[in-house]
């Protein structure tokens, strides 16, 4: 169980050397003991206090690696049940299914396929990360090649997922250098699974029916000297498997039950892509460290994506967008000018609404330090020198011919220090975004 | 190694609501929809734990649109200028648990009608469809003080659930819907304080809390959904935490956040796969993310991604 601040310090050398970082080793304990700083951040601890502290100041869900190159995943190490007490860590990694009954150029589409799945939003680049190559044949051979098209045509993560450990050993014979998650090891095949799994230096997946199961599982897989885990619930339906996904998150984190203290890997229930999109979303917000999908179509996974980033974005940090003019449409030296904040949210419901109104404008973004509106006006992060600074800052007098700044209407107050500081004339527009397509098509006109 | 027992004791839940009035309780409608009653967060503890399934409420607006995508106005074409058949549609064919009728059109921006036709509309609305109703204003607040009042009394007996009410804008609402019998939406600008304030002013005119559905505003996925979505936990948990001025189920507006995004309309978007596909999906998707945080009630738009969510919840809620 876990160790208590105190009780770590008294195993620390208490010398204040502050060579972790730390003002005192007093302070180190109690981030050790939160689960905010590791261990080997001291440089003079002893072996005997370092085997004792080990166990404890471990994460309570351990990081599993996986993959190789740009494309390597980490998994699992998150530390709270809600994204509100803190935030979601490591974002789910999303693989897709390549069955091994697929051969020659279908294969070859497929892996494609499944490589083309990338799209841009907000700036930042978002992908599917994995691919699951499943035995579905049965026979070692099949997997195998399987397996080695998916590495040569791809370089995405790989999961190998066979009940079968002589399948998995053909598998991980032509994959095994770009570090595969393989599996599935149950009951039964625990031994021999962990046997290729350590002889490879890959982690392992442990495929259980029962929260009980899978502990008694892991327990024989750490037995033979397997730490990287991933947790697999086999055979249960959807329902059963977001429940019992909470419940492990729980125990990890409120028990600190290690045996299973390590991320979790589902598989969607089948289903048109419409529905595999919306499992695949309850088992991204709620709990599963890995989803495997088994479709491709573009639609439904720009919509897995986003819901992803967005659980995933930190709580405590208001995603921004960069100050500077951005031009909607093809908008010349006659266009409407109108400014907003660079909260990304403010700034990406005007940038929408803009865009709606088919009338090709520029948005000069106003540096609020990601605040709304409302919020920098009242803490005076948003007032006419902001304004006017960002319009010298961005030359807005050479962007367009005209003198005329349509300003969020719920900061007309003020319009009339706008006036003096920038001598422009100042059009009030909408207090809602919505109304900014109507407002451009019939007042600005 | 046996597994330790993580069972939470909550001291509270969320409350249960019954919306619409049948023959026997002095209304014309032909079944109830009952939300809400959840003992932990979702998926926490067991399904027993879970309360009653969400449901879907289906926007019916009582002017014809002149915003919407092709994608989405093509199944309402036939219907558009008759909120009764478009109802009549939502329930029939789509499956809706209920009607939300949005009076786009008397805003002063929009089509600027009056109470007149706001009371036509709902009168058309609740003799074509036996569900209960929602009766939603425009948010205009001077124009929805007007009109909304008539609106409340046109479907007195009826027990709808009407909003909504806002920190600066509750009293002629909340009076009219206590004397009318109604059940009343208070609405927060994603700001927790704000719903709790909102929540307290009404229950001090008297207002009876089991009787609110609160409305915490709705972020589109990708368009800060996940501000909604920590909101809706945070609500949960203060529920379960015995704060009765949190207990209420939820309702989200799903279908009008979801269909204003750029991903759901945009026609010409290599990569990014068909429209007709592309948008029911965007819809269902925020209201699947939503589910995972605790909502009671989704107003919804398109049938397909409808249909996505009616199965989701049916596989879920059992």
């Amino acid at each position: 169980m876990a160790l208590t601040g105190l009780e770590i310090f008294k195993l620390l050398p208490k010398t204040n050397c502050k060579k972790c970082g730390m003002p005192t080793c007093l302070a180190f304990a109690m981030q050790l003991a939160q689960k905010r700083a590791q261990l080997k951040d001291c440089p003079d601890v002893s072996e005997e206090a370092k085997q004792q502290l080990a166990a404890a100041a471990a994460p309570p869900i351990r990081l599993v690696q996986f993959g190789s190159g740009d494309n390597r995943v980490q998994t699992g190490q998150e530390t709270v049940m809600f994204r509100h007490e803190e935030k979601f860590y490591n974002q789910t990694v999303l693989a897709v299914t390549v069955s091994d009954k697929l051969t020659g150029q279908d294969l070859k589409d497929r892996i494609e396929s499944i490589n083309s799945l990338q799209f841009e939003r907000i700036g930042l680049h978002i992908s599917v990360n994995a691919i699951a190559v499943i035995n579905d044949s049965g026979s070692a051979d099949a997997f195998a090649s399987a397996a080695a098209a998916v590495k040569d045509t791809s370089s995405l993560a790989i999961i190998l997922v066979s009940d079968s450990p002589d399948a998995v050993a053909a598998a991980v014979a032509k994959t095994g250098d770009s570090s595969p998650l393989i599996g599935q090891a149950k009951p039964d095949t625990a031994e021999a699974m962990a046997k290729i799994a350590k002889e490879n230096n890959c982690p392992l997946t442990a495929s259980a029916e029962s929260v009980e199961a899978l502990a008694n599982l892991t327990e024989k897989i750490k037995a033979q000297g397997i730490e990287d885990i991933v947790l697999n619930l086999d055979g249960l339906n959807l329902r059963d498997q977001l429940y019992n996904l909470s419940k492990i998150r729980a125990l990890a984190l409120k028990k600190t039950f290690r045996l299973l203290g390590y991320p979790t890997m589902a598989f969607v229930p089948d289903g048109d892509a419409d529905q595999q999109a919306a499992y695949a979303t309850s088992l991204i917000c709620k709990h599963s460290s890995i989803v495997v999908v088994n479709m491709v179509e573009p639609y439904a996974f720009l919509p897995i994506l986003t819901a992803r980033m967005n659980i995933f974005s930190d709580p405590q940090k208001p995603i921004q967008v960069e100050p500077k003019v951005y031009p909607i449409g093809e908008p010349d030296d006659n266009a409407p000018l109108m400014f907003t904040t660079n909260f990304s949210l403010t700034y990406y419901t005007v940038e929408s609404d803009v865009e709606a109104s088919r009338v090709p404008s520029y948005i000069l973004v106003v540096d609020t330090e990601g605040t709304s509106v409302l919020t920098s006006y009242s803490g005076d992060k948003l007032n006419e020198k902001t304004v006017a600074d960002a319009m010298v800052k961005f030359d807005a007098e050479n962007l367009v011919k005209h003198r005329k700044l349509i300003i969020p209407g719920y900061v007309a107050v003020m319009s009339g220090k706008l006036e003096e500081a920038t001598g422009w004339e100042i059009l009030v527009g909408p207090r809602e975004s919505s109304m900014i397509p109507k407002y451009l098509q019939e007042i600005w006109k | 190694m046996p597994v330790p027992e993580v069972k939470e004791s909550f001291a509270g839940q969320v409350s249960r609501v019954t919306l619409g009035s049948t023959k026997d309780s002095g209304g014309t409608r032909t079944s109830t929809v009952t939300v809400g009653g959840a003992r932990n967060v979702v998926y926490g503890g067991s399904i027993e734990q879970a309360g009653e399934k969400p449901v879907i409420a289906m926007d019916v607006l009582d002017s014809r649109p002149d915003d919407w995508p092709e994608t989405l106005a093509e199944h309402y074409q036939d219907v558009m200028d008759s909120p009764g058949d478009w109802a009549k549609k939502c329930v029939e064919e789509f499956g809706a648990d209920l009607v939300c009728v949005k009076f786009d059109g008397i805003h002063p921006d929009k089509a600027d009608k009056d109470a007149a036709h706001a009371v036509k509309v709902t009168e058309e609305v609740l003799k074509a469809v036996g569900v209960p109703l929602i009766l939603w204003d425009s948010g205009n607040d001077e124009k929805d003080n007007q009109v909304m009042p008539k609106v409340s009394e046109a479907a007195k007996g009826e027990n709808v659930l009407i909003g909504t009410v806002k920190e600066d804008n509750y009293k002629a609402l909340t009076a009219l819907a206590l004397a009318d019998g109604h059940h009343l939406i208070t609405h927060a600008p994603l700001d927790i304080n704000i719903a709790k304030q909102v929540n307290i002013l009404v229950s001090d005119m008297g207002f009876p809390l089991e009787k609110i559905v609160t409305f915490q505003a709705t972020g589109a996925l990708g368009y800060g959904i996940e501000y909604a979505y920590s909101i809706q936990e945070r609500q949960r948990l203060a529920a379960l935490g015995g704060d009765k001025m949190m207990a209420m189920p939820a309702i989200c507006d799903v279908g009008y956040e979801s269909w204003r995004v750029k991903e759901a309309k945009l026609e010409d978007a290599p990569g990014w796969g068909a429209v007709e596909d592309r948008g029911p999906m965007w819809e269902a998707t925020t209201a699947i993310c939503l589910l995972q945080a605790g909502v009671d009630i989704i107003r919804m738009r398109h049938p397909r991604a409808v249909a996505t969510v009616k199965n989701f919840i049916n596989q879920i809620w059992q």
